[in-house]
């Protein structure tokens, strides 16, 4: 710490450079906050270091496909070049490279392979258990990814026939489209 | 294209959480590793790197890569980063065999790791599940376990596989990660053992599951030339086979099995293939590598294989993917005790991704390091002395070189690569 003579000299000498860079007088420091860390151990040290973001994401090319479940409509793909058709679908095709153009997909199909799932990754945790189909169509080459509602693990199984059902309020997510058995499993 | 060799390996011991060591100090001990066990290798020999690891969100640390080779000291030399899901280390692994087959370089460093401990486990699933098509497949309910369930639920459909056989490989690997130090976990189960632990996404139950892990492997790769002077006991890599699929599975199609050179036809009248019971990545691999290495048969000329068991599922649909056995014919494989330690072709006796788990980056390098160790005979000498899981040559001592395969396999089966491994050393060292 300096003297008080010393600090008035300092100030002193400060004044009289007028042109000089001035002297710092008081506290300079970050203002303090009761932010603090959670700590989860301090050997190694381990603290909680949250990490949030919104994307703005945009479905492209694959638009078509979620307003058509806001208006109760499966839309799929059609390759223009070999006609080959998928229920998932893409904007060009897999097969020979060709450009698609959007079909109507039919609202009935069947399980064409399922599982349910106890635990899950964290966004869809609180939903377990819940029931992951792929169906499959008639006249459509490829599947597609659903929620199999009204059903348990016991009763589902492959060639369940299943038709789709639509929530009534759109949240333009994949799941804006569910399957439910078509009769009493 | 010449010949390549692996010249050393290392690793750490993967584990749930290693909050001690940051990525970057896990590399340099795996890399210290493989240094100290080919004491004529130093830092000037190696001509650059490649690094593995898969998620950029796990660590939240971009350019996680070069924090790693400056922490092994190997900075200004050429180095690059290597991504593909489940199978970035084997990618890394033969990305580094490409550096050098090409004659770009003669010594290289393939390191990987991976840090899944900073978030907690069901976030971690959803990292990882933000590996399927983030328009039409996450937010179904992206879940890797939920999807490889499907995939076992249509190969029971169609060939009548059970969960038994299922648990069969879980208890298999388990048992023979037993007398594996660098294993994670050692249990001792049983079959009911299995199917009693809780239920994940039905049919595969937590121990059908492997391990998300932290942890560290290297492999280094030379030249021919280099290798005869800087290593007593090289290992050939004989050759690589890499395949690849659609990302979502809706997409895959339904049409004819590609054959290996001891298939028939005939034995797939009507099945549809790969549909979602099979991953062609991994027949195209296998083709590939083992058309390159001239393997006509591998349930012949393969002494063992390291395949990525990341659900006991995937073990018994690569078994066929690999040609071990039919297609359809992988529950009967592991009833017939084939794939055990003991058995005419051992699987995964390391204990393989659910014994030793799956820090992802350094997945696949883990599987070149063991399969190194087997074909040098060292299996002992890395492991306090222990060889219980050291492969023994399977048939008389004036054939081939003792070989191995080591298979790497990413997200319901995008990418899938196979690597051909072979001893060196005089079949007769191996007791055959």
């Amino acid at each position: 710490m300096k003297s008080k003579a010393a600090a008035k000299k300092t100030a002193t000498a400060g004044r009289a450079k007028a042109n000089g860079p001035k002297p710092v007088y008081g506290k300079v420091r970050l203002p303090e906050t009761d932010q603090g860390a959670v700590v989860f151990r301090t050997d190694p040290l381990i603290i909680k270091d949250h990490y949030e973001i919104d994307y703005i994401h945009s479905y492209g090319e694959d638009s078509p496909f979620f307003t058509g479940l806001a208006q109760g409509k499966l839309m799929g793909s059609e390759c223009t070049g070999c006609g080959y058709r998928f229920a998932t679908p893409r904007a060009y095709c897999m097969a020979c490279g060709g450009p698609t153009r959007w079909i109507e997909l039919p609202l009935e199909g069947r399980v064409h392979t399922w599982t349910t799932c106890y635990f899950g990754s964290e966004a869809f945790l609180k939903e377990t258990p819940f029931n992951l189909a792929l169906v499959e169509f008639d006249g459509v080459n490829t599947l597609l990814l659903v929620r199999l509602l009204g059903v348990t693990e016991k009763e589902i199984r492959v060639g369940l026939p299943v038709k789709a059902k639509f929530r009534r309020l759109a949240q333009f997510k994949p799941t804006d489209v569910y399957f439910i058995p078509t009769e009493k499993a | 294209m010449r010949p390549v060799y692996m010249i050393s390996g290392g690793l750490t011991k993967f584990t749930k959480a290693e909050p001690r060591k940051s990525f970057r100090v896990m590399v340099k001990e795996a890399f210290d590793y493989a240094m100290r066990d080919c004491p004529k290798l130093t830092l000037d020999r190696i001509d650059g790197t490649v690094v593995s690891y898969f998620s950029d969100h796990f660590t939240r640390q971009l350019m996680a890569g070069i924090m790693a080779v400056d922490m092994c000291g190997l900075v200004p030399k050429p180095s690059i980063r290597v991504e593909g899901g489940g199978s970035t280390g084997g990618l890394c692994f033969q990305e580094a065999w490409r550096h050098v087959a090409s004659g770009w370089m003669d010594c290289v460093v393939a390191m990987g790791f991976e840090v899944m401990s900073h978030v907690n486990t069901w976030k971690g699933n959803e990292f990882i599940a933000l590996a399927s098509d983030t328009n039409f497949d996450y937010p179904v309910g992206g879940f890797y376990s939920g999807y490889y369930a499907m995939m076992v639920v249509r190969h029971m459909h169609e060939f009548g596989t059970t969960v038994e056989q299922m648990a069969k490989v879980s208890v298999k690997n388990h048992r023979n990660a037993l007398h594996n130090k660098w294993a994670q976990h050692h249990y001792d189960l049983t079959v009911e053992d299995v199917r009693r632990s809780p239920m994940v996404a039905y049919p595969l139950t937590m121990l059908d599951i492997c391990t998300m892990s932290d942890g560290a492997a290297v492999a280094i790769l030379a030249s021919e030339k280099v290798a005869e002077k800087l290593c007593e006991n090289p290992v050939r890599v004989l050759a690589v086979g890499q395949g690849t699929d659609a990302m979502r599975m809706s997409d895959r199609p339904h049409g004819e099995v590609p054959l290996l050179k001891h298939e028939d036809a005939n034995w797939y009248k009507g099945l549809k293939y790969p549909g979602v019971h099979s991953f062609r990545a991994g027949r195209m691999a296998s083709k590939m590598a083992y058309e390159k290495a001239g393997i006509e048969d591998p349930r012949e000329e393969l002494d063992f294989v390291e395949l990525h068991d990341a659900y006991t599922s995937s073990e018994i649909q690569t078994y066929e993917d690999m040609g071990l056995c039919r297609y359809g014919q992988g529950g009967k494989f592991i009833d017939a005790g084939k794939p055990e330690l003991t058995g005419s072709l051992p699987v995964n006796p390391s204990g393989g991704l659910l014994a030793c788990g799956h820090p992802v980056g350094a997945t696949g390098l883990m599987q070149a390091v063991f399969a190194f160790w087997q074909l040098q005979g060292n299996i002992a000498r890395h492991n306090d002395g222990d060889g219980s899981f050291q492969v023994k040559q399977k048939r008389g001592m004036d054939r081939r070189p003792m070989r191995g395969a080591i298979h790497s396999h990413a997200g319901t089966g995008t990418y899938v690569t196979v690597s051909i491994l072979e001893s060196t050393r005089s079949p007769m060292a191996f007791g055959a």
